[in-house]
């Protein structure tokens, strides 16, 4: 009954969909109120629809309700109630179902706390909202029904994939979706403002909360699934390039871009046209996204059963979508206001450095990823494109914009003094030769980049803070009026600091990673002890462990230094009878600087195991960066500036010409 | 039907990703160089039953045989590009994850830099473009001579 | 004019696009295509794997044509081929077999169970000459000319479509 109500449910939201899509955008070309005004309690009722079904889903999921397809196949009863829940969108059916909650979600939040927004505007962009969600909903209603019953149910279900019962795992999945899902947001932004013709400050400024929510859950949500990769892969690795990661982050490059470039729209009235463009592409992406994920087109570990028809549909919901809205961009975009001029010197010559270099990493991971299918569909040969090709591209473009990332704040806008910048800069300049002195001193035979690279990360986090300390006038005025600057500086200044710095820490953690990591393979027997990077490690013993769906071995090892005790770690290795499969799970230990890392192997028979040990250097950085820019992200989020609502557009006194496209 | 296909394909190919150890110690070779070139080479060969993995990440019993064949090839004296060239000639360039360098791959290499040196381009001649409409055009000689002589002539 | 084009230039790189995802739709990733065709057949010499047999070895492949089965007891896939196999061998194509990582006992049971199509198996026990041909999975099924050249690699199990449509008339056309 619950999972008819709830299938119910979506098929009322695609009715409500299709009126939110057709009714406000009709309203808004007519200037007629009433229709307009349809477009926020639809886009809310849609959210509440949209959630009864996702209840509904997850109550047959608590339930154990195995006369529902999807829970028959990815549940079971004895699995722990947290990965009963998560289950819900362990597979494709449910994690559409979460799809289509996180749009109608984000429309529900321009229709509740958008009220600063022009009718016209806000009726537009929550019916193009509506219209993905309307392809979204068809999509789901009619290849991938999350409530369909099988009849008669099974006794018991198949199970979840033992390596989805995880808590990074299980709650990854959501943080995406908010990530790239709520990138539709701007999509509609652009769409709506090419509908209506115009673009200008006030745009900017309505898009970009919705913009940087977004972006910092993907930011999140990535760092999650990166997080979840290292604990539980068993040798420390945490990134692929695997098509499904760089599905998720090329729009997060290209979301990246796009909070930069509005920054220029609306302060200067300038890139206008890049930025609807940027816009549009940043959530295609996330489109193209979920096509390859679930359409077997490419190879992926992560990639969720597949099945050409949905292939098909999928790809049709890309053409219209994608293809429609750049359509519009073509005959839309030549119309709106050019833009103002800048000294190649400039604050907006960095940030269209800045989008120049990271929509060109974006667009080089797309390449790289789509190659081999595009060379096979042309009739060429059957290449691989893998993680060394990536790591060559990627670095050598990243490598330039993280530099100018520290000047470009001290850059003034239209026309700037570089070497003035940089000469206030003095002091991330030597904090970047220190660290790189530094490194060598402790790495003497460390490869070059990775020494330059660590001075470049010392660069990053001390140049984003130098600029704080500059607008406070930290040292060169009095306390009491540093104190004052500081109390009244904008929030965005300080989120903008630490987002810098957050990089910084990620960078840092990164090449340290690459460079430094320190590995040991071997048999141990209990009572012997290994030396890893300075510390000794004892297997104690290894004895039997059961849980709720599993049995299993756990190993107890000692570490210490120099005779001190410094960590006990317990690795496992665990075999699920139900799904057939084993699992190890890693044991972390981390010191901060560094984590030590132990997985227990199979035994040789004669009392022996195989054990990996990893002496991981600056590991847990590379999570504590990813933390501090979102943190950064939500203090720049909180500025009352977007709160309290932005201003209203300028109205030109009657009478004034006004430029093509107004 | 096509669901429970699908579905046991997933789990057959999750079993293969599954985190079980991949190098084992006992493949390991005795000399610590040898070792390094075998696992830095693994890390650029394709195991072919995974999902994009390296042979040196997975644990399918064809990523052994290879990281053992690998190790074999080069205590026999290959160098990385012979040792390479041996599993390429059997298994086709689809094994390389560094894809090679050839015409067919030109683009794929290319573009990184061809996007930024286009990019920035095309930034140049837009501003260029924007100065001059924005800008009046200056006057020719011809042009200065007639406003001098006008600014001469005219007056009280 | 000239401005126009640029900004349809995303629509056009986009419809490219989605015309690659379309071909890609009915093509198989995984699929690795056999380096081998066109070259020799591997040198190599396997053991026979039943009693008063002779084995497999390179000179046995060559002067007619031939089709060279992997296969192994532990294979659900080749359970699936096999009746395709027996009735490949009945109408008289010379069908040799390459027992693939198996245990000798195991494939003789499976061979006794289900019937033997094979004229010659040779025992590839550690897999060392399957990765000279070039095999990463079981089963698959290999065409050679008189020449002892490769003409075709079918991966995976045979299937009526691949023998009507491509192994016969190949088998037909190389005869000759």
């Amino acid at each position: 009954m619950i999972a008819e109500i709830g299938h119910f449910a979506l098929a009322l939201a695609l009715c409500v969909a299709l009126v939110q899509a057709s009714v406000p955008l009709s309203g808004a070309a007519r200037g007629n109120g009433a229709l307009m005004a349809l477009a926020r309690p639809a886009a809310q009722a849609q959210f509440v629809l949209v959630l009864i079904a996702f209840l509904a889903l997850m109550y047959a999921f608590a339930s154990s309700d195995f006369s529902v397809f999807v829970v028959a196949e990815n549940s079971h009863s004895t699995m722990p109630l947290v990965y009963k829940l998560a289950g819900v969108w362990g597979n494709h059916e449910g994690s559409m179902v979460l799809w289509v909650l996180i749009l109608t979600l984000f429309g529900a939040g321009v229709a509740t706390f958008g009220g600063n927004l022009p009718p016209t505007l806000q009726a537009r962009v929550l019916s193009v909202q509506a219209m993905i969600g309307a392809g979204f909903f068809a999509f789901i209603l009619f290849t991938s029904d999350p409530l369909a019953r099988v009849l008669p149910p099974p006794a018991d279900g198949r199970g979840l994939n033992p390596l989805l019962q995880d808590p990074g795992l299980a709650s990854h999945p959501p943080m995406l979706y908010l990530g790239y899902v709520g990138f539709s947001m701007a999509f509609s932004f652009a769409v709506a403002a090419l509908i209506e013709g115009r673009v200008d400050a006030a745009w900017a400024r309505w898009v970009r909360p919705w913009t940087l929510a977004a972006w910092c859950a993907l930011t999140l949500g990535i760092a999650m699934g990166s997080w979840w990769a290292y604990y539980t892969l068993g040798w420390g690795g945490f990134w692929f390039w695997d098509p499904v990661e760089n599905a998720s982050f090329m729009p997060w490059l290209a979301g990246t871009a796009l909070l930069h470039s509005a920054i220029v729209v609306e302060k200067r009235d300038a890139l206008k046209s890049w930025t609807i463009l940027l816009a549009i592409l940043t959530f295609s992406l996330s489109l193209i996204g979920t096509f390859l994920v679930r359409s077997g087109v490419l190879t992926s570990v992560h990639a969720f059963a597949t099945d050409p028809r949905r292939g098909v549909f999928i790809l049709l919901l890309l053409v219209v979508a994608i293809g429609g809205s750049l359509l519009l961009y073509a005959l839309r975009a030549p119309a709106l206001q050019p833009s103002g001029l800048f000294a190649p010197v400039s604050r907006e010559a960095a940030l269209v450095l800045n989008n120049l270099l990271l929509a060109s990493a974006a667009a080089t991971v797309l390449i790289g990823t789509l190659y081999p299918l595009f060379l096979d569909a042309i009739g060429g040969p059957k290449i691989s494109v893998g993680a060394p090709y990536f790591n060559l591209t990627f670095t050598p473009l990243m490598a330039p914009l993280l530099l100018a990332v520290v000047v470009g704040p001290f850059l003034t806008w239209k026309r700037a003094d570089l070497l003035g910048a940089l000469q206030r800069l003095w002091v991330a300049a030597l904090a970047a030769l220190a660290a790189a002195l530094i490194t060598l001193y402790l790495h003497s035979g460390g490869p070059l980049l990775a020494v330059l690279g660590m001075g470049l990360a010392a660069w990053l986090v001390v140049g984003a803070f130098v600029e704080l300390a500059e607008r406070i006038k930290l040292l060169r005025a009095p306390w009491r009026e540093s104190w004052q600057r500081a109390r009244n500086l904008p929030r965005a200044n300080y989120g903008m600091a630490f987002a810098h710095a957050g990089l910084g820490f990620t960078l840092a953690g990164i090449i340290a990673m690459t460079a430094w990591k320190v590995e040991l393979i071997q048999v141990m027997h209990p009572g012997e002890t290994v030396p890893l990077a300075g510390l000794s490690v004892r297997l104690d013993r290894v004895e039997p462990h059961m849980g709720p769906n599993f049995e299993g071995r756990r190993a107890a090892f000692t570490v210490s230094r120099d005779g001190r005790f410094v960590a006990a770690v317990f690795p496992e290795k665990r075999n699920f009878p139900v799904a057939g499969q084993d699992t190890t799970e890693t044991a972390i230990h981390t010191l901060g600087i560094a984590d030590i890392y132990a997985v227990l192997g199979d035994s040789d028979g004669k009392g022996g195991w195989t054990v990996r040990l990893y002496y991981n250097p600056l590991a847990p950085f590379i999570w504590f960066g990813a933390v501090v820019m979102v943190f950064g992200g939500l203090i720049s989020l909180s500025d009352r500036r977007y709160r309290v609502g932005a201003p209203a557009r300028r109205r030109l006194p009657a009478g004034v010409a006004t430029a093509p496209g107004d | 039907m096509m669901r429970l296909l699908a579905f046991q394909l997933v789990v057959l190919l999750a079993l293969l990703a599954s985190p079980v150890l991949a190098v084992q110690p006992s493949e390991m070779l005795a000399d610590p160089k040898l070792e390094a070139r075998a696992r830095s080479i693994s890390e650029e060969l394709r195991c072919l039953v995974c999902q994009n993995q390296s042979i040196d990440e997975s644990d399918a019993d064809l990523a052994h045989d290879l990281r053992v064949l690998l190790r074999a090839r080069l205590l026999a004296g290959d160098s990385d590009a012979q040792a390479i060239k041996y599993i390429v000639d059997r298994y086709g360039q689809f094994v390389l994850l560094k894809p090679p360098v050839e015409p067919a791959t030109y683009a794929l290499w290319l573009s990184p830099l061809l996007l930024v040196l286009f990019g920035a381009a095309g930034i140049a001649v837009y501003l260029r473009r924007r100065r001059a409409q924005l800008e009046p055009a200056a006057l020719s000689a011809a042009e200065e001579a007639e406003l001098k002589r006008l600014i001469e002539e005219g007056g009280p | 004019m000239r401005r126009r084009l640029i900004f349809v230039l995303p629509a056009l790189v986009f419809l490219a696009l989605a015309a690659a995802f379309y071909a890609g739709l009915d093509r198989d990733p995984q699929l690795v295509p056999s380096a081998l065709i066109g070259k020799p057949v591997p040198q190599f010499a396997l053991p026979a794997l039943l009693d008063g047999n002779d084995g497999l070895k390179t000179a046995d492949l060559k002067g007619k044509v031939v089709l060279v089965n992997v296969f192994a007891s532990w294979c659900v896939p080749c359970r699936a081929e096999h009746p395709l196999l027996m009735r490949l061998a009945k109408e008289g194509v010379e069908l040799d077999g390459i027992n693939y990582k198996d245990k000798p006992e195991d494939a003789k049971l499976w061979l006794t169970n289900l019937g033997d199509p094979y004229k010659r198996i040779g025992c590839d026990l550690e897999g060392t000459v399957g990765i000279d041909w070039g095999v990463y999975g079981v089963p698959e099924t290999f065409v050679i000319d008189r020449a002892g050249t490769i003409r075709f690699k079918q991966v995976g199990p045979l299937t009526p479509d691949v023998i009507n449509d491509t192994i016969v008339p190949l088998v037909r056309k190389l005869s000759k």
